[in-house]
Parts: structure tokens; sequence; C-alpha cells
């Protein structure tokens, strides 16, 4: 980088070049301006997308705040049959699932995919027909759970009119995005265009596979299904958000640092051997059900394989952020997507212990699990979505962020509060765990007994090491089922303050968003970052 | 990997894998079971729904009692099911649950929590249905510190006209004048519930039977 020099407002600019950085530069410029016009044609659809998506995860975010609070207070809000935990807690599932997740996802693959086939975006109508529809299915597929018109199995509770709209609409993308694929400039096919191009070909496949064998006169006979249901309910982490995230990371860590990806051939190591092992690993969600043994055990293979590509994913990505950390303190989108990253080798390493007996045998049918899917969808996969929306929208209004301020506001109670809820819930979970199945008495009768003869530092010690010390499978006379739930009650209750903290960052992120829809920042002239010292950041760049 | 064609089969042949393992292959092997011909009499174990359980069950699956509550009693090493009295089986041979005893369920309802206990065999737990309903109008009044939401929507508080019901609820507190009637889905829930039973033995390869 001899003679070039990097000028925050005006880019690059030359300064007596050779003829061979002048050739550069102009290359550089061509490129830029061929980006333009790729974003240029991106931008209706993607944004489209992108407004769905937080108007859904605001209304997601609602009803997991009633959802939550329902489950510690359980007179909340009992008098209408819509407003059951039965149907605001599935409707919470579907909203941020098939509302925020998906169109977040879908959005940020389809400026990828033009970003990376090089191609500006063809036949719009087919994507923004398809964000319609989309939102359409979202919006009369929850109505009609909350309306008493759910299937009752879990991820496809949608009644099918809008399971066939969804079908319907993600089949255009699908369609799309294939024959953008085929419209590619020739050249190199980046990691990041497999992962898309394999979510785009195997959700549908699962989508149906899953809809008429379990929810239509066609459903198999018996058990069967649900390994079917949970090769299903497992593949939409494993082969819709989780590539898409991936995606996202593989772009956006080198874009925003400037460096090429740490290994391509851990990169084509990682692709393959998820494609191969993460689709095994559904039938753990059934250790000792009624199911054929071998089922649970290959899946268990497949869980505990899948240690393979996290940990090949783990170092390309954070071997590429390595030396480069300065950097998280300036860029907002590296802050969000780098937490995603590290939440993903988490949750990873997390799962595949799960799918073992000795953990899954306590611990499945706990709040346990469900800090393990929070940690997922949300540390990892939506963590990413914020740091790509991030970078993406500015590109398509032509607007920065307007607020560095509410930024920060959106990272840390985000951050925070997801990591809270994951702790709370793993040790509320685990507690449950132990209490159902493995101890002789329940902490919470240990913790009121010792406390009040030996007071409330070594009682607690003490009625610690008696809960951890009384561990016996097949206790003869187990805790009572309601000491048990009494002893989850407090984590609960914190479970919830988490989820205002959440809240209260989405309602900052849906503000920011909302502002730069309607042109409220600056023009767009170099990123907005968290620390406005240029020089600081151009060396955190530079390490 | 710059090569469509290559990728595009990759993709598909590991997908098919799991296809073929995961969907197709449980299928198959499960696809002829049976269910038991109970000697001397025409029925069955387990023995379909009736339809009153059937409008029962489609009220589970409507108001989510699916999200608290699994039916199966599991096996294993680490697992306390049986011995919480949550197995199937006849009285002194409790077992765990059985890809029999799921024949007639549709869809099969094996749940992924246990915020509320098991019900894989809450009928032969709890046959009355007076518990369960005052259970469902109030969870509290007959599990005290249960954080079971209470289906009162079920059911109907009306003023007495005449004489009272004989189907009101006795054991709930209301005004005078005024009486508890639970409506045709609390009862057809409740006996769903009821029905939830499979107290008897299944001849498994190994067990000697």
């Amino acid at each position: 980088m001899s003679s070039l020099n990097i000028d925050m407002q005006r880019g690059v600019v030359g300064d007596q070049l050779d003829p061979d950085s002048m050739a550069r530069v102009l290359d550089q410029r061509q490129q830029a301006s061929q980006r333009a016009l790729i974003d240029a044609s991106c931008k209706v659809p993607v944004l489209l997308f992108y407004g769905s998506a937080v108007f859904w995860l605001l209304i997601g975010t609602v009803l997991a705040l009633i959802s939550s609070i329902k489950l510690h207070s359980p007179n909340f809000l009992t008098h209408e049959a819509w407003l059951t935990f039965g149907r605001v807690r599935p409707a919470h599932l579907d909203v941020v699932a098939f509302g925020w997740a998906s169109m977040a996802g879908l959005g940020t693959s389809l400026w990828l995919m033009c970003r990376l086939c090089r191609v500006p975006l063809k036949w719009p109508g087919m994507v923004v027909g398809a964000a319609v529809l989309w939102n359409v299915g979202v919006l009369s597929g929850t109505a009609g759970v909350l309306a008493g018109q759910s299937s009752g199995i879990e991820w496809i509770e949608y009644p099918f009119y809008a399971t066939f709209m969804l079908f319907v609409a993600f089949a255009l993308v699908a369609v799309w995005g294939l024959m953008t694929f085929g419209r590619r400039q020739p050249g190199h096919v980046y990691v990041s265009q497999w992962y898309l191009f394999g979510s785009m070909f195997w959700f549908p496949w699962v989508y149906i596979t899953v809809q008429l064998l379990t929810n239509t006169p066609l459903m198999v006979k018996g058990t069967p299904q649900e390994s079917i249901h949970w090769w299903f309910g497992h593949n939409v982490l494993g082969v819709f958000f989780t590539p898409m995230g991936l995606a996202a990371i593989y772009y956006l860590i080198p874009k925003v640092i400037g460096r090429p990806i740490y290994s391509y051939y851990l990169s084509i190591l990682g692709f393959w051997s998820l494609a191969l092992f993460y689709n095994w690993a559904g039938a753990h969600h059934l250790v000792g059900g009624p199911v054929p043994a071998w089922l649970v055990t290959v899946s268990a293979v497949g869980s505990m394989m899948m240690f393979i590509p996290v940990i090949t994913t783990a170092l390309n990505h954070h071997m590429t952020t390595y030396k480069h950390f300065g950097v998280l303190r300036y860029s907002p989108t590296l802050r969000f997507v780098v937490f995603g990253a590290m939440a993903y080798t988490i949750v990873s390493f997390q799962g595949s212990l799960m799918s073992l007996r000795i953990f899954n045998e306590p611990f499945h049918f706990t709040h346990h699990t469900i800090a393990h899917a929070h940690l997922g969808l949300y540390g990892f996969y939506t963590m990413v979505m914020f740091g790509a929306m991030y970078y993406v929208m500015p590109r398509l209004t032509g607007h920065e962020w307007s607020s560095a301020r509410l930024i920060r506001v959106h990272f840390w109670t985000v951050a925070i509060g997801i990591a809270l809820m994951f702790v709370t819930l793993s040790i509320g979970g685990m507690i449950q765990g132990f209490e159902l199945h493995q101890s002789r008495q329940g902490l919470g009768d240990l913790m009121r007994q010792h406390t009040q003869t030996d007071g409330l530092v070594s009682g607690s010690i003490n009625a610690l090491s008696d809960f951890f010390g009384g561990f016996k499978a097949k206790q003869d006379q187990p805790i009572p089922f309601l000491a048990v739930v009494r002893d989850t009650i407090p984590w609960l209750w914190i479970r919830s303050g988490t989820g205002i903290l959440i809240f209260i960052g989405h309602m900052a992120f849906a503000w920011l968003v909302l502002a730069n829809l309607l042109g409220r920042g600056e023009r767009r002239t170099g990123p907005t970052l968290f620390h406005t010292d240029a020089d600081g950041y151009r060396r955190s760049l530079e390490v | 990997m710059n090569f469509g064609p290559l990728l595009f089969l990759g993709i598909f042949l590991t997908f098919a894998s799991a296809w073929i393992g995961l969907v197709f292959a449980p299928s198959q092997q499960l696809k002829d079971l049976q269910a038991m011909r109970v000697e001397g009499s025409g029925q069955t174990n387990p023995r379909p729904y009736s339809g009153l359980e059937l409008e029962g069950r489609a009220i589970y699956l409507r108001d989510g009692c699916v999200y608290c509550h699994s039916q199966q009693a599991r096996g294993g090493d680490y697992v306390n099911d049986i011995e919480r009295g949550w197995g199937a089986g006849p009285v002194g041979e409790p077992r765990r649950s059985l890809p029999q005893d799921y024949l007639y369920d549709r869809p099969v309802l094996l749940g992924t929590s246990r915020t509320g206990p098991d019900l894989a065999n809450i009928g032969s737990r709890q046959s009355d249905d007076n518990w369960h309903l005052t259970h469902l109008y109030d969870p509290r009044l007959t599990s005290p510190g249960s954080i079971m939401p209470s289906f009162s929507f079920l059911f109907e508080t009306r003023k007495i006209v005449g004489q009272p019901s004989a189907d009101a609820m006795k054991n709930i507190p209301v005004q005078p004048g005024w009486e508890i009637v639970p409506t045709y889905e609390a009862k057809a829930l409740v006996a769903y519930l009821k029905s939830l039973d499979h107290a008897y033995a299944v001849a498994t390869p190994g067990s000697g039977k």
C-alpha cells in the first residue's frame, strides 16, 4: 500500500501514482460503481424484507414477554382464550422464526447473492411479490394460531393456508436465487454463496416433507412422525437459519476488517461437513423416547460429528478477526457479527453435548433447552442479522445511521439481555432437571432449612453441598413435582427481566431503522462508528 | 468449488442421505406395527379414540397443552419417569412408553417440555372427572403452587334460573345465585385426558413375553 492514501471522506485518492497503482485505482473505481449499481437494484426488495422483519421483531418480542410473564404469574391474562399461554407461546415462536428471522435472513441473502454474483438484482417483481406474500402468510398464520386454528405441532403450527403462502413465497425466492446464481459473473464462487445455495434448496425440501408426512391425511403412522418432525425442527435451524447466518459472517468479517478469510480449505471442510452431519442430528430430540434406539444413536453421532464444521468454522471466523479486535471498538457491524460468531461456537458445542444421553436424560424437557434455543436463534443468528442490517441498509438508503448512541444502547441491552437470559435459564433448567430425576431433596427446601440454622452464607454452602451430594439416578422417593416447579420460579422472574432489557434494545433498533428509512441520517460518506477518532479506526484496521 | 452442477450434486446427496435415514427408514421399520387384540373380546390395546375423546384432543392441540406437557414415559439410566409413577403398563409392572402406544395418535404429541408433568398415562393416575374439571378451571384449587394457567374460558358462569344445573361445579367458590358449568369443550378435553391410559403389557423382543 505504498503511495495509496486512504481518506475517510473521499475514499481512495491518488497522490503521484505509478502506472500500476493507477490501474488499480481505476479498477477499484469501476468496481465501486458496479457495487453502487447492484445496491440501487436491491433497494426496494431488500428494504421491504428488512422493514417487515423489524415490524415482526417487535410483535414477536411483545408475545415473548407475555409468555414469559405467564410462566411465573399464571393468573396474568387468562380470561380470553386467544391470550392463553398455549396460543401466545407458539405465536411468539412463529412470529420470530418466520416473521423476523426468515425475512431478515432472506433480505440479507438477496443482497449477498447479487453482490457475490456481481450482477444487479433482476426480476424484482418476483422477490417483492414473495415479500408481500410472506407478510400475508405470517399475519394470517399468527392470527390463525391465536384464534385457535393451530395444528398443535411445534414449529409448524400455522394453518394450511398460511403454510401454503409461505411455501409459495419461499419457492419464488429460491427460484430467483438459483436463477441469479446461474447469471453470476465468471470467476470465484465465494463460500457465502455455497451456504445460500444450500439453504435455498434445502428449506423447501424439509418444509414440504414435514407438512405432508405429519400434518395432512398422508401422515405416517405412529412415532416415526416425531422423527420426521424433529428432522425438520432441527433443520429449520441447521439448513435454513444457520447457513444464512454463516453466509453473512463469512462476508461481513472480511469486508469490515479489509482482510481475506483465514483459510479457503477450512471453509470447504466446514461447509461439506455441515451439509453432511447437521441434517442427521434431529432425532437427538427423542433420546429415551418411543422410537427405535438406533435412530437416537445415529443422531447423537451426527451431533458429535458437528464438532468438525463448528471447529473449522470457528477457526476460520475467529482467526480472521484475530489481531483486529481493535475494530470492535469502532464498527457496530463487526461488534454484532463477532458476538454472533462467538455465540455460534458456544451454542454448537453445547448442542453437541446435549445430544449425549448423560446430558439429555436429565436436562431435556427443562428450561435448559429453552436457554439453548435462545442462544442459537438469538445470540448467534439474530445478532448476526442486526450486524448485517447495520452494514447493508445505509448502502441502500444512501443515509447513515442517525445516532451512534442509540446503536450502543441497542448493542448493550440485547447483548447483556441474551447473555443473562442464557445463564439464568441454563441454571434454572439444570436445577429443574436434577430435581426431576436425580436429587433426594429440592434445592429450595435445603436452602430454607440450612439458612435458618446456619445463617445465610454457610447455610447456602451447606445446602448446595447437600444438593449435589445427594445425586443418585433412580430416586425411590422423587421430589414432589410442585416443589420442582417452585424452585424454577425465581429463574423465570429474572428471565422476564432480561426480556424487558431486550425489548428496550429492540425499540432503539426499530427507531434507528425507521429514521434511516425516512432519510433522517446524514448522507452516506463512511460508516457510522461508535467512536469518531478516525486515526484510531485506521490504525485498528492496519495492525 | 466454482462448478455449479457439482455443488448442486453434493448439496443434494448429503441431504438425501439424512432423508433416507431419519424420514424413510423409521417409517418403513414401524409401518407394520399393529394394535394387539385382547383375547376373548373385540377390543385392542391400544384402543381407538371415541368421537368425544377426539374432540377433546382437538382442544388439547388448539390450546397448546403440548407446550408444557410431554406424553412419553422415557427410559434411561438417569431418568426417573417410572419412579415418578408416569410409566405405562399394568399395576406392578410399569414400563416406558413404546411405539405401540401411539398407533392411533394423529398427530403424535410426544412434546418437548415438562413445565407440567408428563401426561402419557394421566388417565390411569387420575380418573375423577370432577378433579380434572376443577383443575382446568383453577389449577391452584387442586394443586397449590401450580403455574398452569386457568382455562376458565372453557366454563360458563351463569345466573341460576329455576333449578341449578346437574353438572354445575360443586367445589369451586362462586357468589350465591350463580353457578359455574363446564362447556362441551371442557368435558371433551377431560374425556381425552382420561383416555390417556396405557395400562397394558406389551410383548417386546427380549422381555421374555
